[in-house]
């Protein structure tokens, strides 16, 4: 537990991706069987307890230390977890043996809640501070892991010398600690079967392409179809089990009854989750209402009803239609929708175009429909994992863009830890500036060295990291969406904003107003 | 108010510019400057500039010569470990302190009454400096900068052991290591050694003179470059140590990909690592933790207790749980930083 714990906290700690994938593969190249199974699957988020309440810990270290010291040591340090871990007395010299996390896991899983205190002690007095600490995390289910279950995968592929694909397909055919899995890794095993169980297929992703690429291509070979703005899923039916997978293979369908439950077996969908009201898309803020939640409440099921728009159909009793061009599961999928007439499913329609120029009048129309634009897929495309070159494309509509003035900046992390990189930026309002949005990205290094000496030589006041500065630069930026939120003080939040230019020669006055802003709402 | 206490406030109190002997007519680590000054230690909320007179350990002065020069005191008074000197009929010693080099405890001997000023202080072995002396007295005046429970400073071993796995784990990353000019870097250098680490150091120019300082004493710290005269690419796997600030600021692109390390006790809590940037966090601390101080007041068993700079009030809770009469003195000026 202790080294699993290091792990955790060495995650937490390193800001790049390729630390974190490099201290992952240490840790299952040098962690035994089946305790390294047990740390992937809290990596990958597969281990969720609830053995115990905060209220439990805090009286548990109330029991080993003065109350008063307690207190003010948990003000200083402002996380209970964390402030027990620390505060622990620990009796030097005493060797007791260290619980292993697969040993805690099955214990955890075999006591109820009641009893739990007695066995967390124990824990408590064997392992170390960072150990303490991950222990008290993972029972009052706090602990937050410093990667995403699909960098774990990433680590676990490149150190076992195989495509993350591969991983991803067998992934939900097997359970903790993945004996089977290492085993296959390290060479000394078959690789897992998934048999007849309702496992993932890694999705096929497009390449995005510009109208001047369009050229070289013949729209012939294509096939057009909407590209709607929700999330992409992947619908599995196999006996009596059903799962809804998003695009990193994570299973949502707790949150999403009415799709799943009246699916007929035995087939896997590709298509866009998206909340739709008399067969209208809602705005992806409506669907962010459903993701929020694990199990919808029966009032949310009414007011956000939720769908999946299909694209693309990968098996059907117990045929794998991937091998098939794009055209024939096309009308597979066809034939299908309108044999079952699943409830909770539609289909999302083809575009019929004949030129790339009728195409791009019939996307630039699309802003108000809940569409971000067009996919195109060569009709001859067979159904490839990952995101391929050539087969498929994505021709987002153009992104909205507002000019906006740089208020306050703060530097980044990593790479970027001696740069003012993270702007807040802000839109004029009755004569005042409003902040409206954050921004990281999108800037060229050189525009970043500039901004972050004219930062440093135009700061007005420091708030401890964050500096404002004089309101003097026009930042044009570019985001996909504006809509309606409380938890910001304008009002509104864009979706995906990033600095589209640095606009060094406009005045700052001829900026853009919140009005501007709340009149591109979706 | 118990006599005891009244007696000892009768010959030393806090004044606005710090700890007053009014015998001896003389301030420990004034805060401003003074006629008669008795300096602890080298650090610059400690011991500062333009006082008339100074005592302090030879190495200590030594330190104030190489940081402030004419500015150091008008006449510098050096008293050895161990050495008594009486003052307006206070005798006076200093005892080594283990903080940094030339650390010393302040001991008052006056009308059979005696008052031990730790200044700042640990417990633990350092190979840079001499080891706290402890030494009973009737009025012990203790630091508290980690005083709270949740201070609790592993062995430097593993912390060391930390940086010198981090770096077999990135090889081609530069690991810079945030340390205080004064005492925690030479710490740090001659902790890697003791670890077997043999390679250059490179070291931050605001480093130098205190390193270079440490071994014309007779520290010995291993083979050091300045940083100055080196390519980016042959600092890849390689240590550098520079004052904190610098570590995550615009004089850290020279650094090929850095690893930001800090050593401070105050890497013993996450949110202060994370709000420093910090990569690899090292406890690494020239102050007592928990564990010290309540150990070193129970050594010390003066039967009164003064809790100075840090987090006075636990400490003064814990003292007064253990049957000590104790109180914070809230002096100000003094540095959170280590």
């Amino acid at each position: 537990m202790n080294r699993f714990a290091a792990l955790l906290d060495a995650l937490l700690f390193t800001p790049s991706r390729n630390g974190k994938l490099r201290l992952m593969q240490e840790y299952f190249a040098s962690q035994p069987d089946p305790e390294r199974g047990w740390a992937l699957a809290a990596l990958t988020g597969e281990l969720v307890f609830d053995a115990a309440k905060p209220s439990q810990v805090r009286a548990l270290a109330a029991e080993r230390v003065d109350p008063e010291l307690l207190a003010w040591s948990y003000d200083f340090v402002g996380d209970l977890a964390e402030t027990v871990s620390l505060i622990w007395p620990e009796t030097p010299g005493v060797q007791i043996p260290v619980p292993s996390l697969g040993e805690i896991v099955k214990q955890l899983k075999a006591t109820s809640r009641n009893d739990v205190g007695s066995l967390l002690e124990a824990w408590l007095d064997a392992l170390d501070a960072t150990g303490r600490w991950a222990l008290l995390k993972l029972v009052t289910g706090s602990l937050r892991i410093g990667v995403s279950a699909r960098l774990a995968k990433t680590a676990l592929a490149e150190w076992g010398g195989v495509e993350i694909d591969r991983i991803e397909e067998v992934w939900h055919a097997l359970a903790p600690p993945y004996q089977p899995l290492f085993e296959w890794l390290e060479g000394c095993g078959p690789a897992p079967q998934t048999g007849d169980l309702p496992t993932f297929c890694p999705l096929m992703l497009a390449q995005p392409i510009e109208e001047s690429d369009l050229g070289g291509l013949d729209p012939r070979d294509y096939l057009a179809e909407w590209k709607w703005d929700g999330i992409r899923v992947q619908l599995v039916a196999r006996g009596d089990v059903r799962r809804l997978y998003s695009r990193s293979g994570d299973d949502i369908g707790a949150a999403f009854p009415e799709v799943l439950e009246p699916m007929p077996a035995d087939v896997t969908l590709d298509g866009e989750l998206l909340v739709l009201r008399n067969g209208e898309v809602a705005p992806f803020n409506d669907l962010q209402q459903r993701l929020n939640r694990k199990t919808p409440t029966p009032k949310l099921l009414r007011d956000y009803p939720a769908a999946v728009r299909l694209y693309d159909i990968l098996r059907a009793d117990e045929e794998d239609l991937r091998t098939l061009p794009f055209v024939e599961r096309r009308s597979r999928l066809e034939g299908w929708y309108a044999r079952e007439l699943p409830p909770g499913l539609d289909l999302s329609p083809l575009v019929p175009f004949a030129s790339w120029e009728e195409l791009r009048e019939l996307r630039d129309g699309a802003r108000e429909r809940g569409i971000e634009g067009l996919m195109l897929k060569r009709a001859d495309s067979l159904y490839l994992a990952g995101r391929p070159k050539g087969p498929w494309f994505k021709w987002k509509r153009g992104a909205l863009t507002l000019d906006t003035v740089l208020m306050y900046a703060q530097r980044g992390h990593g790479k970027r830890s001696s740069f003012y990189s993270d702007y807040t930026f802000g839109a004029w309002h009755g004569g005042e500036l409003v902040p409206v949005g954050k921004a990281y990205s999108g800037f060229t290094d050189e525009e970043l060295q500039r901004l972050d000496r004219w930062i440093r030589n135009n700061t007005v006041q420091r708030y401890g990291p964050v500096r404002e500065v004089a309101p003097q630069i026009v930042l044009e930026i570019a985001f996909d969406s504006v809509h309606r939120s409380t938890r910001h003080k304008s009002g509104v939040a864009m979706r995906f904003p990033r600095v589209h230019r640095v606009r060094w020669d406009k005045p700052v006055g001829e900026a853009d107003t919140l009005e501007s802003l709340e009149k591109l709402l979706t | 108010m118990p006599l005891a206490s009244l007696r000892h406030e009768s010959w030393i109190r806090t004044t606005s510019a710090g700890l007053y002997c009014e015998p001896g007519d003389f301030y420990i680590d004034p805060q401003s400057p003074v006629a008669r000054a008795v300096i602890t230690h080298g650090h610059g909320d400690h011991a500062r500039p333009g006082n008339e007179g100074v005592l302090a350990t030879p190495d200590t002065l030594a330190i104030m010569r190489q940081r402030y020069g004419e500015a150091a005191g008008g006449a510098l008074q050096p008293l050895a470990y161990g050495d008594s000197v009486t003052v307006g009929g206070v005798a006076l010693r200093l005892l080594p302190a283990g903080h940094v080099l030339g650390s010393a405890q302040v001991v008052l001997d006056y009308r059979g009454a005696r008052v031990v000023v730790s200044g700042d202080y640990k417990r633990r072995p350092d190979p840079t400096c001499a080891p706290f002396e402890p030494c009973n007295g009737d009025l012990f005046i203790t630091e508290a900068t980690f005083g709270l429970p949740v201070f609790r400073h592993p062995p430097d071993r593993q912390e060391i052991d930390k940086l010198l796995h981090s770096l077999a784990l990135f090889p081609d990353r530069c690991h810079v290591v945030g340390v205080y000019a004064l005492g925690k870097c030479q710490r740090v250098l001659a902790l890697l050694r003791r670890a077997g680490y043999e390679k250059p150091v490179y070291l931050h120019g605001a480093l130098i003179g205190l390193t270079e300082l440490y071994e014309n004493l007779g520290v010995s710290l291993g083979p050091v470059l300045p940083l100055a005269d080196v390519s980016r690419d042959a600092l890849r796997g390689r240590i550098v140590l520079a004052p904190p600030a610098a570590t995550t600021d615009r004089w850290s692109r020279r650094l090929p990909d850095p690893v930001v390390a800090m050593a401070s006790g105050w890497m013993r809590v996450r949110q202060r690592a994370k709000a420093r940037g910090v990569e690899l966090p090292l406890v690494i601390s020239d102050h007592a933790d928990w564990d010290e101080l309540t150990a070193t007041i129970e050594e010390v068993a003066a039967a009164e207790i003064w809790v100075t700079h840090g987090r006075e009030e636990a400490l003064v809770h814990y003292a007064r749980q253990k049957g000590y009469r104790a109180r914070g003195l809230a002096l100000t000026g003094f540095e959170e930083d280590e």
